[in-house]
């Protein structure tokens, strides 16, 4: 163990799995999102990731990409909630 | 030693104010961060006049406050530089939350302190609130008793801070020694201690390597890591001595953990620290000629706390008079040094009578007379069971 607490191995941050505390969920709904990117910005752990994952809306619309929550890190925050201009992101409340 | 002396030391009037400039300066130091306070404030002046006139290749960084000093010295240490700042009273309080940060962190920073009283009401004179305040802060705290005492214990504290990876503070008297004048034999060419304190490899703060330094730590290794900074600052113990012993072998001088003065044959043993020790000696040697068997010591390292010192002094004592110059208030027993003695004591089951007195708070002066007093009150064994704080007015 070295002294002091150094942590000699860089970024592994990416090791510790910050999302087991959640107690509410933010779940984006892909029809209403915009990709306007906000929550992606506004995340501050970051657990929104931007996927190559083609979706076309219920109005017609298609996206090449989509904008995802990875739960592993995602810590309920809220920030995305309270960001997302179209409301398009539901805060649900976890159920183990 | 008079060889010695002759080829490689000069011989300067200096306050230990500037001793601790010249002993940082001839220890090689990389970085000094400091915040001018009284009676620190001539430190850091001399070191600036050092760098300024190119004796010293340093950075010197102007900080804002002792909170900055602290922090600045954390961040050159984590980068791998000899760091050195200095300070006094409010100046440490400010500082405090740091000490634990660069204790915590293994940083082995060397800090000077002229002890100083604490506010309120507001005093610039000496005593040892500040540096009594940070005993729970993992700082291998060093209280010197002369100027020269200070030059080498601060080189000495390089040895030991870059050995065992905790931080040093060498603290002193402020007034009585920060700003008074005694001959101190200084390195007369550079590179003196180089071996004596050699620049070792060490984890730092390197882009080329990264590495992430006072990370949070959750209750699954908190514990793990403070109980190694436990094992650390028992391990500085023995390098405390190592170091003493080397310097002197080297250098001609040495100190030990505990000076003794006159303890063989005496009924009561002054125990005290920092340069009130000049007097308590001076009252013993008039004591003696009227043929009162009183001998003194002083406790030189406070943290880690002399043991094996402590206890063959005690071996050789039959009562021990404690001088403290501080207090934690709300104890019967409120000198630190009393405190940590009878507890100590406890743990070994020595049985030794000890008095506890309070004196030269806020540079309340202490005469002879005054210890002679003590000693033959203590002597008459009248003396309660509490600390007694010599000479107050009530
Ligand atoms: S709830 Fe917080 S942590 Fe989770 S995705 Fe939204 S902003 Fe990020
Ligand atoms: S803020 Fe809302 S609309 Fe914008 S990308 Fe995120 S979920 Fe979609």
């Amino acid at each position: 163990m070295p002294a002091g607490a150094v942590i000699m191995e860089p970024g592994n941050s990416a090791e510790r799995f910050t999302g087991d505390w959640r107690t509410f969920k933010p779940v984006i709904n892909q029809d209403k999102c915009t990709r306007c990117l906000r929550c992606w910005v506004f995340c501050p752990e970051p657990a929104i990731s931007i996927v190559d994952r083609q979706y076309t809306s219920s109005s017609g619309r298609a996206w090449k990409n989509s904008v995802e929550i990875n739960y592993d890190y995602c810590k309920g925050c809220g920030i995305c909630v309270e960001e997302c201009e179209p409301k398009a992101i539901d805060f649900i409340e976890e159920v183990k | 030693m008079e060889t010695i002396a002759k080829s490689i030391w000069k011989r300067l009037p200096l306050s230990s104010n500037y001793a601790v400039a010249y002993a940082a300066r001839d220890s090689d130091v990389d970085e000094i961060a400091a915040y001018p306070i009284t009676p620190q404030t001539t430190v850091v002046e001399k070191l600036s006049e050092f760098i300024a006139n190119g004796e010293l290749l340093a950075e010197m960084v102007h900080v804002e406050s002792e909170h900055s000093a602290m922090s600045a010295s954390i961040g050159a240490s984590a980068a791998g530089a000899r760091a050195f700042t200095a300070t006094s009273s409010q100046g440490l309080e400010l500082m405090h939350e740091l000490l634990h940060i660069a204790s915590g962190m293994r940083l082995p920073i060397v800090m000077s302190v002229a002890a100083r009283a604490l506010s309120a009401p507001l005093s610039i004179w000496g005593d040892y609130s500040d540096v009594m305040n940070t005993r729970d802060t993992s700082w291998i705290t060093i209280i010197a008793s002369s100027a020269q005492e200070v030059y080498d214990s601060i080189v000495q504290a390089y040895r030991i801070a870059e050995s065992v990876m905790l931080p040093v503070m060498v603290a002193y008297d402020g007034f009585m020694m920060s700003h008074t004048y005694e001959p101190v034999f200084v390195s007369e060419k550079a590179g003196l201690f180089r071996d004596y304190i050699p620049r070792k490899g060490r984890v730092v703060l390197d882009t080329k390597k990264p590495v992430t330094m006072g990370a949070v730590a959750n209750p699954d290794w908190y514990y793990e890591t403070k109980y190694q900074q436990v094992k650390a600052m028992s391990d500085a113990y023995g390098l405390s001595v190592e170091a003493d012993q080397t310097f002197s072998k080297l250098y001609g001088r040495g100190y030990g953990l505990v000076e003794e003065y006159n303890v063989d044959n005496s009924e009561l043993v002054i125990l005290t620290y920092g340069g009130i020790f000049g007097t308590v000696k001076q009252a013993v040697d008039e004591m003696r000629e009227q043929g009162i068997p009183v001998g003194a010591a002083r406790v030189r390292l406070f943290r880690p706390f002399p043991l094996n010192e402590l206890r063959s002094l005690l071996l050789k004592s039959k009562a021990v008079a404690v001088l403290d110059r501080s207090f934690s208030n709300g104890l019967p027993v409120s000198g630190p040094l009393a405190v940590e003695l009878k507890s100590m004591m406890n743990s070994y089951n020595i049985n030794v009578p000890v008095y506890s007195y309070i004196v030269g708070l806020g540079q309340r002066t202490v005469t002879e007379a005054d210890i002679s007093k003590i000693a033959s009150q203590a002597l008459s064994s009248k003396v309660s069971n509490e600390s007694i704080y010599w000479g107050v007015r009530e």
